[in-house]
């Protein structure tokens, strides 16, 4: 069975600049982001000018850009890059954060982070059924004996999620806990995350099929005092929840496994730890709220999925704590923007 | 985890048994002695029953054929299959320890990428005495292995997670495939070593293959009934299917946890594609109304052991395939005769909560 080739001029890199300085991170990257069209997206909280080796097919887009669009909703730190993803006019999306570099193989060989997020995304997930040989699709791997044939035709994979070698994407206590630790075990795996199972999307190496679950993923829980560290933020297991539900009902998949990138130190976890860690808190609560949420029938496209889960957010979370209020409100005025901005410009036809 | 310097004895050495089916010979537990020595085993020899199957020097193990199945059962025998590796489920009836490892004798030792003898056994016991993680999803795999951990995003209220019911072991070189896939691809080798054990979601079903299999007995042990097939049966080679598909829904109702990934054996015999077909061509079309059975399969809050909800399963297996083939009410008295057994066996005093 042949799967759709994805061509290079159908995917934008989305790069979150949180520090000024991309000279070594873009030259890492060089090798493997140079065939694409990049939009870097300056956290607006920075003051610098940033510094971007030449040599890139890209665009640049900064708090003015932001301020144009909308003033309510807040890009900052992490969450600038999701301005990324509202003005890319491309179907696939691939995001990376700015303090990873490409991962090597035994051999010193790059691991392309790029045709490894295409591939998960071109070939189909099976979230109906666990296959315990991985991903099916991939070479050398099948369906194993007792997969049922009605299910091997698989689902439209909407997100690609990759993982991180050397540090992992730990909360503050569990690194802090653990400082020596770095995740060096390469999976050479990527799997379908069953229907139903939730996940913490982790957006430090993230992929997406932009055409079909772009509102999905946005900008909307933003913690007080939210820093400039991954182990200060929950804006992406937030939107990565709700993503997985709008997914799930949808009929589409969500992958998990390679590829890695190399994410190198920064932070300091017990530092971290000092501030008041509200997102792992506000996790607690929201767990039950997500195994209860059931989708209407009605809702076909990931906009129509939103507005209601932001619905059911603001009714049932928001009694909860503010921040979640203020997150349903984010996703409607996301929703609201992401339709100005496709009528403005629609995408080409798939 | 750390490990000690000195070596200490064989982990669960006298509460784990190794049952085995076979019906050719044993000759591969040579391979295997340097990790099956210390433990006990229990052959179940399928097939003529006047054969004597050797066991090599060494070993612990008690044997059973066809004749001593019949003898121990009596009338209940009937639910033990014949000419058909679902026999070994006899073994774990019969087995007074906590824990199982099965194995199929084509299955040898396999060496992970640095050229170093995988001790199958003791992932499999890693596996089961650390928890696993059905109600949320870790991307980091299984956060009790050394060297991972919980990612962030993930809930500090599912961190404890589950006991551990099944360890589902995997293989390289040849795959475990259906007929039409092997008749497809014939060349065609698992090499990839992935490097992970992860918990299969609650709600989710797999296809959990018995050839490299370790389970606590106690926990879920009732539910292992591998089915009826082989001889005088419609269908073969989905015995570990059917049990699989049980133990699941019954593991998700119980919050018990099912892992899957290592520890991988080298499996080295490719059987007969052909002789594959017939047998699972019934199977192949019959699932496509048990998948969504199983799917949809919930117990009531009154079914707490494993032994009720394997009886309300068995209630709803007639009720509910009965429509598909007479096969199916067959099975499902099969089924509440196997717990019929297995209480007989294994008398309530002995069981735990």
């Amino acid at each position: 069975m042949s799967h759709p080739i994805i061509k290079d001029d159908e995917v934008d890199i989305v790069v979150a600049a949180i520090q000024p300085d991309l000279t070594s991170f873009m030259e890492e990257w060089r090798p493997i982001f140079c065939r694409f069209h990049l939009i870097i997206v300056k956290d607006p909280d920075l003051q610098k000018e940033l510094i971007i080796p030449e040599g890139f097919n890209m665009d640049l887009y900064t708090k003015s850009d932001m301020d144009r669009v909308s003033t309510s909703i807040l890009f900052t730190g992490y969450s600038c890059r999701y301005f990324g993803y509202l003005v890319s006019k491309k179907k696939y999306i691939v995001a990376v954060d700015d303090d990873c570099i490409p991962a090597k193989d035994g051999k010193g060989f790059l691991f392309d982070v790029v045709a490894q997020h295409i591939s998960n995304l071109r070939l189909p997930a099976t979230p109906f059924f666990f296959n315990t040989l991985y991903d099916p699709f991939q070479k050398g791997a099948d369906f194993v004996r007792g997969y049922p044939f009605s299910l091997r035709n698989g689902v439209k994979c909407a997100i690609s999620c990759g993982l991180w070698l050397n540090l992992a994407d730990y909360d503050a206590p569990t690194q802090a806990l653990k400082p020596g630790e770095r995740n060096a075990r390469y999976v050479d795996a990527v799997l379908t995350v069953p229907l139903k199972a939730m996940m913490p999307l982790s957006g430090i190496n993230v992929a997406f099929n932009r055409e079909v679950i772009g509102p999905a993923l946005f900008p909307g829980l933003h913690l007080a005092g939210e820093g400039k560290q991954r182990w200060e933020t929950v804006e992406d297991i937030w939107c990565g929840m709700c993503a997985k539900l709008v997914c799930d009902h949808l009929g589409l998949g969500v992958k998990s496994g390679v590829p890695y990138v190399w994410r190198n130190d920064r932070g300091d976890a017990i530092e971290t730890l000092k501030k008041e860690w509200l997102g792992m808190k506000l996790m607690e609560e929201v767990v039950p709220f997500f195994q209860s949420v059931r989708l209407p029938r009605t809702a076909v496209v990931a906009e129509d999925c939103v507005l209601e889960i932001a619905a059911m957010v603001k009714e049932k979370l928001g009694p909860v704590d503010p921040l979640f209020g203020q997150a349903a409100d984010a996703m409607v005025e996301w929703v609201r923007l992401w339709k100005a901005v496709e009528s403005a410009s629609p995408t080409p036809g798939a | 985890m750390a490990h000690p310097a000195t070596p200490i004895s064989p982990p669960l050495k006298d509460e784990l048994d190794i049952v085995i089916p076979t019906i050719r010979n044993l000759d591969f537990l040579e391979m295997w002695r340097p990790f099956f020595q210390p433990y006990h085993l229990i052959i179940v020899q399928d097939g003529d029953p006047t054969k004597t199957i050797r066991v090599p020097d060494g070993f612990d193990y008690e044997l059973y054929n066809r004749n001593d199945i019949n003898r121990i059962l009596g009338p209940k025998a009937s639910c033990i299959s014949f000419k058909d590796s679902a026999c070994r489920c006899f073994g774990f009836l019969v087995s007074k320890k906590k824990y199982i490892f099965t194995i199929d004798d084509d299955c040898f030792v396999a060496k992970d990428p640095s050229g170093k003898d995988i001790n199958a056994l003791a992932q499999h016991i890693n596996n089961l005495l650390t928890p696993s993680t059905p109600f949320f999803f870790n991307t980091l795999y299984d956060p009790y292995r050394e060297g991972a951990d919980f990612v962030r995003g993930y809930p500090f209220s599912f961190r404890q997670g589950a006991s551990t019911a099944i360890s589902h072991g995997l293989w390289l070189n040849i795959p475990d495939y259906d007929a039409p896939t092997q008749l497809v691809k014939p060349l065609e080798r698992n090499t990839r070593y992935v490097d992970a054990v992860m918990t299969i979601p609650k709600g989710t079903l797999f296809p959990m293959c018995g050839m490299n299999l370790g389970f606590d007995r106690e926990l879920i042990g009732p539910a292992m009934y591998f089915g009826l097939m082989g001889d005088g049966q419609p269908i073969g080679r989905y015995d570990d299917m059917w049990a699989g598909w049980c133990t699941k829904v019954i593991c998700d109702h119980l919050s018990l946890g099912v892992k899957t990934g290592l520890p991988y054996i080298w499996h080295s015999k490719a059987s007969n594609p052909f002789v594959n077909l017939k047998k699972e061509y019934k199977g192949i079309y019959w699932q496509e109304e048990i998948i969504p059975f199983f799917q949809s399969v919930s117990f009531p809050g009154e079914c707490t052991t494993v032994q009720e909800c394997y009886i309300e399963l068995s209630n709803q297996v007639k009720e509910k395939l009965g429509h598909i083939d007479p096969y199916f009410e067959k099975l499902g008295d099969a089924m509440v005769t196997w717990i019929e057994a297995w209480d007989e066996l294994n008398p309530p005093s002995k069981a735990t909560a």
